[in-house]
Formats: structure tokens, C-alpha cells, sequence
């Protein structure tokens, strides 16, 4: 997904001079593309991602469109309050880039793991979200953030995710990617809903009919429309994030008291122990196995599958 | 009403003294001590040094400030205001529901570039500026006008740094070195000493005036230094509460405003000039 995202923004910087990449001494065998082809407009600006923050804010407040790039967390929370007053309040085109969405660093730790930064942006004035699923859909991000240039978070995964679109998929709401004519709708966002696919296929091969929504632009919340969600008996949400701030809420907050939703999200508080990214979902209860877990438990077969359940 | 004749950089200090004081009174506001140190480096910046039109705020070619220590925003006002750059009468909706003019600087009032109040961020904006009038071949000057306190921020520290490796000639920070932050003296609380020695080591290079002395300040502020020089600290050694006897020194008036109408006239008296 790094290199789907480099690769449009090189498109998109070839047609708009004004666009800036910023990078937190991150990016080895990522970003040189863009550094080789615009030197000018590229920066690493060293470890210091505050300083990065307002450069980014200076640059714009000067004609550039500017993108950070960094890991979640450095990207995010370490400058939390710049994005916040000098990129946000000014309402200036910046896009903050996280590399390495929810755990996908794994064994690298908590101090890698991206699983708060939807929650810490959401509230910010006039800012975007957006949480692409694959190469395809971060592919449209970049195109759609060069178009509408304004406060901005693309949140990335590493490399190497499965492409579950089968196109670039709209950024205007939900985009279904399973389509079964299922009463149950599992609705994800970023790289986790390649679980969700693969529990929904596991699924309708049993018969139990279920879709699967990726959900891409998760702020400004007057973006976001639901509708197409509402016809669905049950909904399950899966995240690689924290309940708090992230996709469940948001679905909930947008559906109103739907009679049957359910959150699959990280918890607040993982063990240290060292995992995979398969390794850490599985704890986590976000996998394949949860979400069809998940399902099955919700509803009608609830009684099929015993104890445990998400 | 606006201001029609130009007037001397002194006039324009002690003008802005006196807006500030009747400003912070009305408004039962903070932050008047750091007005009154800062007030002589904004007069000799609006009056002297800087290259902009206040009948066109947004001029290209302007010089940019960045007011970093956002807090002592009604100094800033009332310069702007005596500029031209609005109605000197707005200056009475200091703090006032439903005003432009926030207590911490607002990028909403015309000449103000950028809103802060929490410290540490002025000099990295200003350094994305600087940045990009370097890469662009403009010829504009930034300036970041700095509190001494605001130098434990270590995101000031990654701008200097950044700024010193970057050779951002055209990149001024002002240092508004007043000796007294928030809750204390920064010689009890965090000393900066040897601040010009600290700057030097990031390959800055230093000029240390007299924050008061206008033609010493001048001197330090005025000329377009090569784009790709070292950037320029100007450690200007202030007094907090300068120009009233009772306030000097003091850091009750970094949070205290005069209080009573009395008191306001007494301040106002210092200031040489009554209402």
C-alpha cells in the first residue's frame, strides 16, 4: 500500500506543482521515487515530527499542498496538537500520512501499533479521514486528496495487504466489496476488512448469507452517509482501532439504535506479547475466526455456536 | 479612526502602551507584562524594519511575523491598529463577546499571518515559510517573535535546529528574553543561560540588543540578509512590565490587568500619556 500510495502521488505531483512531501526520516525504499523526480518538493525533515507538523503548516500557508509522512503514531499523536492548531485551525492543506495502520508492525510492539489515531483526529475542525482497505483504494484517496485539498489524514497500511476492491472504490460512503443479498452486513475499514472478506466467504459457503461494506472516508462526520446500511438486520463492525472514537461509534452514532450491532475492535489494553499481525488480530478478536464468530453468535444461530463470541 | 501621519517608532510604543493597558483593563486580561516588553521590538518592526502595506495585508511580497508568544496578542493589535491596518476604536473589542480580537492571537484580525497561544509553535510555521521563499527564490523576510519561557518547548529546539542545517537566511526569531515566565524566574524554573551560546551551537548566527533601545533594535532588524546566510536570533534583553514602575519585574503581571479606573490612570500617567 506505501508503494500504491507513492506511486499516485508522484501522478498526482506531475500535474500539480504545489504538492510537498514531508517525511519524518522515514520512507527507506518508498518515498526516493518522489525525492529523485522532485527534489524540491521533497523534505526529510529528521526526526522531529512536531517541527515537521509546522513546516507542513508554513509550506501550505504558502501555496503548497503538503503531505507528511511518518509511522502511525510519530505522524499522528507526537504533533497531535500541530495538526490540531497550525494545519486544522487554518484549515490549511495538509495531509498527515500514517504508515502502518492498526498492528500492521506486529512484533515491533505497542509503540508501533496505530490503534488510537482514528479516535485522536475525528474531533478536529475540518478534517478528513480517510482509511484506505487496499493498494486500489489508497491509490483513490491520493487522487481524491490532491482534488480536494483541506486538513487531512490518509492512514496506510505497510505492504503487501490483499486487494479486496474490485475497483477504486467511491470515497462518497459505504462501497460494498461482498455482495450476497445477506440480511447480516459486516462493514469494515482499512486492511482488516481483508478478514472480513474472508469470513464472509467462509460464511456463504455455509449458507449464511452476509456482505461485506468497506467504509473508506470516515470523517468529516456530514460526509458520511449510511443509508445504504440502514435495510441490514444485523451489522457487525470490524476495526483494527480501539472502540473508542472508531468505526463502531461512528456506525452507531449514524444508525441510531439499530436493533442488532456489534463492535469488533482492539482492546484498550493488549498483553505485551510479542505477535504477528495474524497473531496479534487473532488475539485481539478481530480475525476471520472472530468475525464469523461474530455473526454466528448475533442473531438467530446464536445458539449454534456455543460459548465465546467477540 | 485611523492614523494619517506617520509617526516615529517611539510614538508608536508608547501609543501601543497605552492601548494595551486601557485594552487589558477593559477586558480584566492577562498577559500585560509580556505586552509591555515586547511593545518596543513591534514598534520598530511595523514602524522601521518591515516590508509590508497595511492597506494589503496579503501583499506577496510582504515581510511575514509570526507572533509565537501568542499571549501578548493586544500588544500586536494595537501596533497593527496605529499601522493602519484597522480601526484603532476596534481595539476597545479587546476580549469582548462576539470580537475578532481573541486574547491569544487570532489569524481572523488583518496583518495577523498565523493564530498561536499554545507556545512552541510559531518557529517551526515559521521555518515552513522561510522554507518556501527559499525554494521559490522570493525575497521576503520571516520573522517569529519568541517569549524566553516558550524556549522549553522542545519543538522550538527542532526548529532551530532545522532552521541552523537548512541555512535559512531570510528567518529571524526575536527573542522577547524578559527573564520571567509563567511561575517563576528561568532561573528558577529552567535557565536558558547561555541562550546566544545555545543558538551559535545550532549555527545561528547572534545578535544580542537592548529590547527597549530602537536604534539598536533597528540595527538588528532592518537589512535583507543573503538567502542562504545563517538565520538570525536577536536576543533582545527586555523588562517584563517595562515602563510602569509597580509592574517591572514583577511576574504578578503576567496575570494581573490594572484593576481599578485609579490604577489604570496611574499607568497610564507612567506611559506619558493620559487619557
Amino acid at each position: 500500500m506505501r508503494t500504491a500510495f507513492i506511486e499516485q502521488l508522484i501522478v498526482e505531483a506531475r500535474r500539480n506543482p504545489s504538492i510537498f512531501l514531508i517525511v519524518g526520516d522515514l520512507g527507506y525504499s518508498v518515498v526516493e521515487p518522489f525525492a529523485a523526480e522532485f527534489p524540491r518538493r521533497f523534505l526529510n525533515a529528521g526526526v522531529a515530527e512536531q517541527n515537521m507538523t509546522g513546516l507542513a503548516a508554513g509550506l501550505a500557508s504558502e501555496g503548497h499542498h503538503v503531505f507528511t509522512y511518518s509511522i502511525g503514531n510519530f505522524a499522528t499523536m507526537r504533533c497531535l496538537e500541530q495538526i490540531r492548531n497550525d494545519v486544522c485551525y487554518h484549515r490549511y492543506p495538509v495531509t498527515v500520512v500514517a504508515v502502518g495502520a492498526g498492528m500492521s508492525y506486529g512484533n515491533q510492539g505497542m509503540s508501533h501499533h496505530c490503534v488510537q489515531d482514528i479516535g485522536c483526529l475525528r474531533g478536529l475542525p475540518h478534517m478528513t479521514i480517510l482509511s484506505p482497505a487496499d493498494a486500489k483504494a489508497a491509490k483513490a484517496c491520493v487522487r481524491w486528496l490532491a482534488e480536494n485539498p483541506s486538513p487531512a489524514y490518509l492512514r496506510i497500511g505497510k505492504a503487501g495487504e490483499p486487494v479486496v476492491h474490485a475497483a477504486e472504490p467511491s470515497l462518497d460512503g459505504p462501497c460494498q466489496i461482498v455482495a450476497h443479498d445477506g440480511e447480516t452486513a459486516i462493514v469494515g475499514t482499512g486492511p482488516i476488512l481483508a478478514e472480513a472478506v474472508a469470513a464472509a466467504e467462509q460464511l456463504n459457503q455455509a449458507g449464511r448469507s452476509v456482505d461485506v461494506w468497506a467504509m473508506t472516508r470516515l470523517a468529516p462526520a456530514r460526509a458520511i452517509d449510511v443509508g445504504v446500511l440502514a435495510r441490514y438486520n444485523r451489522i457487525i463492525t470490524v476495526e483494527e482501532h480501539v472502540a473508542a472514537g472508531g468505526l463502531g461509534e461512528i456506525i452507531r452514532s449514524r444508525l441510531g439504535a439499530h436493533r442488532d450491532l456489534r463492535s469488533l475492535c482492539v482492546p484498550e489494553s493488549l498483553e505485551a506479547v510479542c505477535g504477528s499481525q495474524a497473531a496479534l488480530r487473532r488475539q485481539a478478536g478481530i480475525d476471520a475466526i472472530a468475525i464469523v464468530r461474530a455473526v454466528i453468535c448475533s442473531g438467530p444461530f446464536a445458539a449454534d455456536a456455543g460459548a465465546g463470541g467477540a | 479612526m485611523s492614523r494619517s501621519m506617520p509617526i516615529s517608532v517611539a510614538e508608536l510604543a508608547s501609543r501601543a502602551r497605552c492601548h494595551v493597558a486601557r485594552m487589558v483593563h477593559r477586558a480584566n486580561a492577562s498577559h500585560i507584562g509580556g505586552c509591555f516588553s515586547l511593545a518596543d521590538i513591534l514598534a520598530v518592526l511595523y514602524g522601521e524594519a518591515l516590508d509590508h502595506r497595511p492597506e494589503d495585508p496579503t501583499w506577496q511580497e510582504r515581510d511575514r511575523v509570526i507572533l509565537s508568544k501568542g499571549h501578548a496578542a493586544a500588544a500586536l493589535y494595537a501596533v497593527l491598529a496605529e499601522s493602519n491596518y484597522f480601526a484603532i476604536e476596534e481595539l476597545q473589542q479587546y476580549g469582548q463577546d462576539g470580537s475578532r480580537l481573541l486574547t491569544h492571537v487570532s489569524h481572523g484580525v488583518p496583518g495577523v499571518e498565523f493564530s498561536t497561544g499554545s507556545l512552541g509553535h510559531g518557529l517551526p510555521v515559521a521555518c515552513g515559510k522561510a522554507l518556501a521563499a527559499k525554494r521559490s527564490g522570493w525575497a521576503w523576510r520571516t520573522f517569529a517573535l519568541l517569549s524566553d519561557g516558550e524556549l522549553d518547548e522542545g519543538s522550538n529546539w527542532e526548529a532551530i535546529l532545522f532552521a541552523g542545517h537548512h541555512r535559512l537566511g531570510r528567518l529571524t526569531a526575536i527573542i522577547d528574553y524578559n527573564k520571567i515566565q509563567s511561575f517563576g524566574t528561568l532561573s528558577e524554573v529552567l535557565d536558558l543561560h547561555p541562550l546566544a551560546d545555545k543558538f551559535r551551537a545550532f549555527r545561528w548566527d547572534v545578535a544580542e540588543v537592548n529590547g527597549h533601545d530602537h536604534s539598536k533594535l533597528c540595527e538588528a532588524l532592518a537589512g535583507r540578509r543573503p538567502a542562504d546566510a545563517p538565520p538570525l536570533a536577536v536576543i533582545a534583553h527586555t523588562v517584563k512590565g517595562k515602563g510602569v514602575d509597580f509592574m517591572e519585574h514583577r511576574l504578578k503581571y503576567h496575570y494581573s490587568a490594572p484593576r481599578s479606573g485609579e490604577q489604570l490612570q496611574e499607568v497610564l500617567r507612567q506611559l506619558e500619556r493620559t487619557e
